[in-house]
């Protein structure tokens, strides 16, 4: 699916939250380090898939790439522009090629807005269609999604949560964009509307040719819809490979964790695997770990790990990994 | 094995303002001792207001148990008053909930919480009690237990409240344990820790489970009996190993075929069930299922069939064999 081309490149990117102290003179006394230098690349019309527990800083990440938070450092370029250097309208220009679906199909649509209103407001924000062209351009994007066009003047509290997630789907791709951060988009819905769901992205991405990142915790779900998969662990990406490289030969200790975790809908396999259960939870992302963030709750963990901090590195075949015992 | 609770015709309904919500429809299961059951189906298809029956926890009004009895030891739990049901809850049957930010009371510390239910049930004194939720705490896994006694519920992670709920509910050695989606709001390896820690508290106090959930992955390993709901109605009970391997209503079938597997490389579309769930307020004459099944045939669309026996311990409610598409 994917020819090579780098569409959206990651380097080094980090975006802390400032704790502050003080009502009148705030002083800043640490900071939440939720993404913490991420470094990748996406393809062109390829899914990229960054999974990782809560808290991991997935959702900062895919927020941070869109520049709906700037970054503390580190560049994201999109198609060779640099994100993190504009402003204003060169910026506002740019966002009309890199749209987001949300998780919460309740939260994310304005329930006082028709869903005419609600999915041709990125037109009219970027100025790219005249009223009656709005319509005609709605009425479209709703046959593309499988919803009924004759519903354009209805309100979201009228739709399942199904239908809501593909009039949030419409809206996303209603400026023809190139790249669509999904953050969550099934996890709120029923197991027999997800495929549905699941279906319907992988049909736009064929008809428009998009580029997506696909942020989830669903790791069934991301094997089958992504191409390649990065593993967050507080704020640091710890693998990244093509997806069954990375499904039936993790290397990191905690990509090896979390996909044992994993229940399997099948008693026999189930009986069989060996499951690696993780002591205790993801410690703080304010006072993260020394060294490899992961050595407090890694099995393997030697001296070594707690001390220095593993290099990001490439071991053949496009598969990455971050971990001294590799 | 002897029976423990036997749930006969469980009829129950909430009577709101938009008309009467079908939640339960006339439902029948038994539960052995030491069995662990899982009931799976997704949301609305009554999974949780059939338990909350059992307990007698639904809230009246709206909600109204219509029908059926629920025996458990010999005795109808319908038929006793609250301070008779308060003897029951906690200390035979416990629950423990999805959300433990809500189950909990956010202003007593966690110690307190798990006392009360020993010093209420159990009789014991203030002393006893207290070495006892110690002992209780150090069994779910909450490292330095006695620091943590005077803890409030905020100051615990997600995983670590809901090992508080397990540690409350197993607090008077209940014969059955009822876990109503306990990991949905969790992170997966916190998932495969409370899983780890229910199956060997099972094991180590024979009790029985009623574990409820939408994953089917997670009952595959840990039920051995299965019951599949849909629209308040059991459409399809059985053995797990039958349930997975030989899944004979179209609902079970399709659901499985539309899930994607960790352990499996996937280049095909997923199945998916079209349409939506019912609505509860009016469901359609015939089989719940029928608007959305690929193997509907005449007779589903008039008549609501009942669950019947189509092999040993393996009952579906389906007028249709999916093996030859035919009526059976």
């Amino acid at each position: 699916m994917s020819d090579n081309q780098v569409l959206v490149r990651v380097e080094g990117l980090k975006k802390h939250f400032p704790i502050t102290r003080g009502i009148l003179i705030q002083r800043q006394v640490g900071a939440v380090r939720a993404v913490d230098g991420i470094t990748f690349d996406i393809y062109r019309r390829e899914t990229l898939g960054l999974v990782g527990e809560s808290g991991c800083g997935k959702t900062t990440a895919g927020r941070t790439i869109l520049q709906l938070y700037r970054p503390t450092a580190g560049r994201v370029f999109f198609n060779g522009v640099d994100l993190t250097g504009l402003k204003g309208n060169e910026l506002r220009r740019m966002r009309q090629r890199m749209q987001m679906i949300f998780q919460d199909p309740y939260a994310s649509l304005n329930p006082r807005m028709t869903i005419a209103r609600i999915i041709s407001e990125p037109l009219r924000v970027h100025k790219l269609a005249t009223p009656q062209e709005q319509i005609e351009r709605v009425q479209e994007l709703l046959r593309l999604v499988r919803l009924n066009p004759r519903f354009i003047n209805r309100y979201p509290h009228e739709f399942s949560g199904g239908q809501r997630q593909r009039i949030g789907i419409a809206r996303a791709i209603a400026s023809n964009p190139d790249f669509i951060v999904c953050d969550e988009p099934i996890s709120a819905l029923d197991v027999s509307i997800q495929a549905q769901v699941v279906n319907l992205l992988e049909d736009l991405q064929d008809q428009l040719g998009l580029t997506y990142l696909f942020i989830a915790h669903d790791l069934s779900m991301v094997r089958h819809i992504c191409d390649r998969v990065a593993v967050m662990y507080l704020g640091q990406i710890v693998e990244l490979a093509e997806k069954d490289e990375l499904y039936d030969h993790p290397l990191h200790p905690y990509t090896q964790a979390l996909l044992s975790a994993v229940p399997v809908p099948d008693p026999k396999v189930e009986r069989r695997r060996n499951r690696i259960i993780l002591e205790g939870d993801v410690p703080s992302p304010i006072n993260p770990p020394s060294g490899c963030r992961f050595h407090t709750r890694c099995a393997r963990a030697q001296e070594l790990c707690s001390q220095q901090e593993p290099a990001w590195r490439e071991v053949g075949g496009g598969h990455f990994v971050a971990c001294h015992l590799v | 094995m002897a029976t423990l609770l036997e749930v006969r015709d469980l009829t129950t309904r909430f009577h709101t303002l938009d008309g009467v919500v079908h939640a339960v429809n006339g439902i029948s299961y038994t539960l052995e001792e030491g069995q662990t059951l899982g009931i799976v189906g997704e949301s609305g298809c009554g999974k949780s207001a059939s338990v909350l029956s059992v307990m007698r926890l639904i809230p009246e009004p709206p909600g109204k148990i219509a029908a059926g009895q629920v025996i458990y030891r010999g005795q109808d739990l319908l038929k006793l008053n609250e301070s008779q049901m308060q003897h029951i809850r906690g200390k035979e049957i416990a629950m423990v909930f999805q959300d433990p930010m809500t189950s909990l009371n956010p202003v007593l510390t966690i110690g307190r919480q798990i006392s009360e239910a020993l010093i209420v049930h159990m009789g014991m004194t203030q002393k006893q009690a207290y070495q006892r939720t110690l002992e209780l705490l150090n069994m779910v896994g909450i490292p330095q237990a006695d620091s943590r006694y005077g803890d409030y519920p905020h100051q615990f992670s997600g995983g670590m409240r809901q090992r508080v709920m397990i540690a409350m509910a197993l607090a008077c050695m209940p014969s059955i344990l009822i876990a109503d989606e306990p990991t949905t709001a969790l992170d997966v390896t916190i998932q495969a820790q409370i899983i780890d820690l229910v199956k060997t508290l099972r094991d180590r106090l024979g009790m029985a489970v009623i574990w409820i959930t939408h994953d089917l992955g997670i009952i595959a390993g840990l039920a051995e009996k299965v019951i599949v709901m849909y629209a308040g109605f059991i459409v399809e009970r059985g053995d797990v190993d039958d349930i997975y391997d030989d899944p004979r209503h179209p609902y079970t079938l399709a659901l499985l075929k539309s899930l994607p597997r960790v352990d499996r490389s996937s280049k095909e579309r997923l199945a998916t069930i079209p349409g939506l769930p019912p609505d509860l307020l009016s469901l359609p004459p015939g089989c719940p299922f029928a608007p959305r099944c690929a193997y509907v045939i005449e007779r589903c669309r008039q008549e609501n069939p009942r669950l019947e026996i189509v092999d040993s311990h393996h009952e579906i409610a389906c007028w249709v064999d999916v093996g030859t598409g035919r009526e059976r």
